[in-house]
């Protein structure tokens, strides 16, 4: 079969919708429009039962106790920003101390900036070399006033897994409540809210084939009940917690989109890991000096950061330009900054401009993969030819040595 | 961010790329910026004995504008004496290129590239004649 350009490889950014989601919401655009708030006639009912349809779907992916305890929004972001705030303003009075990880998403550590403002406490727990948070680090920093530990399920970077299980086994039994944001690894690798003892999880559809601009809060309703101090006013809707009228359709899409995931994702993700390891062991036979970037066992199977050192990021994903892809690159940022989750772990800023993320997903082919493979090989081989530090590296000059004069 | 034409143009066709003997007094060499900071360029030039520049090569580590910055700058150099070759200011290398605000930082760069090759190049001759007398 010919390939088809351009190629998609950043599935971390977002996910074509599935033919079959948008097949059940395309009704809800035009025929089923009603109001899901319309208690008076039929064009709410019908509304309000595909909402109701959608939640047990989307419940049953984190297999919540309850559909009851998923709160629909407008993404993982808003989610983020209402567990941390509305949890923060409830138990205000309990505590001032919030936990996270210095890898979180910016829709968490930016949410937590503004806490700190407002008066909280936040502790940034590193990770280890392998992006990992120790779950001992986790227990160690709570402390009488630590209201909340947010964990995510994995990075949405270098594709870490994070020991969620073994956190939620210390937050349980220390009393605190566990958020976490689940968007990327949810469907993908084991993701279990009571097994995992977690109070609070952000999901979004977007990145498991559904619509944009529709998430999920989960928010436990026993043992313990979460309450939370809604951040958006109005009509009441999602029994008080988020106000706002349902997007009925991309909702019904999300509910499709996390039935499929639940039923699909395991053998996906064995689908997925192989073509993974296919390039990834193609790329580090044909190439010297590339360097994952994160824990291999402890990752989503469609992840693979890889750093191709003396090549920069963004003139790589010039060089494959129509192979979709995404760097650590400062160059790829407005801030000039590389990769805050590859500093976290340790890597060079180097080896951070030098990073390249493939993000694998359910459209991927093997041929497509084999395209990928020889492309990359053959790009990065043409950039060292034209990188002096590639030539200092042949020469056996240490870069470490050399007096760079930094600009 | 989308690259304009001429980037992208140079990107993919880079002028000049290679090595000059850098142990030829006639050789000037500059290597300026830092692999920490997502670019190192290292722009090499070749000076007859009454002044004007025969040759110019370049290797960059950097972005695709940075690629474009020195290309682009051993181009204008090649057949200039080094006092025009001199002259030469980053904001002519923006205009030329159509560089973004948050890519000026690579002109500035090619800039330093072709002085640092020019002061190599006075250095060595300024060498060679101490040691002629």
């Amino acid at each position: 079969m010919a390939i088809q350009l351009p190629i998609f490889m950043d599935y971390h950014s977002t996910t074509p919708v599935d033919p079959r989601v948008l097949e059940e919401m395309i009704p809800y655009f035009t025929q089923k429009f009603g109001n899901a708030a319309s208690r008076s006639h039929a064009f709410g009912w019908a509304a309000e039962e595909a909402v109701d349809y959608a939640r047990e779907r989307v419940a049953k992916l984190v297999n919540a106790q309850s559909e009851k305890e998923i709160v629909f929004t407008s993404g993982a972001t808003e989610s983020n920003n209402v567990a941390l705030k509305g949890v923060a303003e409830f138990y205000k009075d309990k505590g001032d101390h919030i936990i996270t990880t210095v890898i979180e998403h910016k829709a968490v550590l930016d949410t937590c900036k503004r806490l700190e403002k407002e008066g909280f406490r936040v502790t940034y727990l590193p990770v280890a070399k392998d992006g990992l948070v120790d779950p001992a680090a986790v227990e160690a920093a709570i402390t009488d006033k630590t209201i909340l530990v947010s964990i995510m399920l994995a990075n949405n970077e270098i594709g870490t897994v994070q020991p969620l299980e073994a956190i939620g086994k210390i937050t349980r039994a220390k009393g605190v409540l566990l958020h976490s944001d689940a968007v990327q690894g949810v469907g993908k690798v084991d993701f279990d809210v009571q097994k995992m003892n977690v109070d609070l999880a952000s999901i979004t559809a977007h990145k498991m084939y559904g619509p944009k601009g529709v998430g999920a809060l989960y928010v436990r309703r026993s043992k313990p009940r979460v309450r939370l101090v809604a951040q958006m006013d109005g009509g009441g809707h999602e029994r008080g917690m988020r106000s706002g009228t349902l997007n009925v359709p991309s909702i019904v899409g999300f509910g499709k989109a996390a039935e499929i995931m639940r039923l699909e994702g395991k053998a996906e993700g064995v689908r997925l890991l192989a073509l993974r390891e296919r390039l990834r062991t193609k790329l580090q036979s044909k190439l010297e000096e590339t360097y994952v970037n994160g824990s291999m066992e402890h990752r989503l199977p469609g992840n693979l950061n890889i750093s191709f050192a003396f090549v920069e990021g963004e003139a790589m994903m010039m060089a494959i330009k129509d192979v979709a892809v995404s760097s650590g690159s400062a160059c790829t940022s407005a801030s000039l900054e590389p990769s805050y989750v590859l500093r976290a772990l340790g890597v060079g800023d180097e080896l951070a401009h030098s990073s390249i993320r493939f993000g694998l997903g359910r459209f991927n082919t093997e041929e497509e993969v084999d395209y990928v493979a020889d492309l990359v090989i053959a790009k990065v081989n043409h950039l060292r030819e034209m990188s002096p530090l590639y030539e200092m590296h042949k020469e056996g000059i240490d870069l470490k040595s050399v007096a760079w004069v930094a600009h | 961010m989308a690259y304009s034409e001429k980037v992208i143009e140079h990107a993919e066709n880079p002028r000049n790329v290679g090595t000059l003997d850098k142990d030829d007094p006639n050789v000037g060499t500059g290597l300026v910026g830092a692999p920490a900071c997502g670019d190192v360029m290292r722009l090499q030039i070749k000076v007859s004995d009454d002044g004007v520049i025969q040759d110019a090569k370049f290797k960059t580590f950097g972005c695709g504008s940075a690629i474009a910055s020195s290309s682009l700058a051993t181009e204008w150099i090649k057949g200039k004496k080094i006092e025009e070759a001199e002259a030469i200011k980053n904001v002519d290398i923006v205009n030329e290129l159509n560089l973004p605000p948050v890519k000026i930082h690579c002109s500035v760069l090619a800039e330093d590239a072709i002085k640092s090759a020019i002061a190599d190049y006075r250095a060595k001759q300024a060498a060679k004649r101490g040691a002629a007398e």
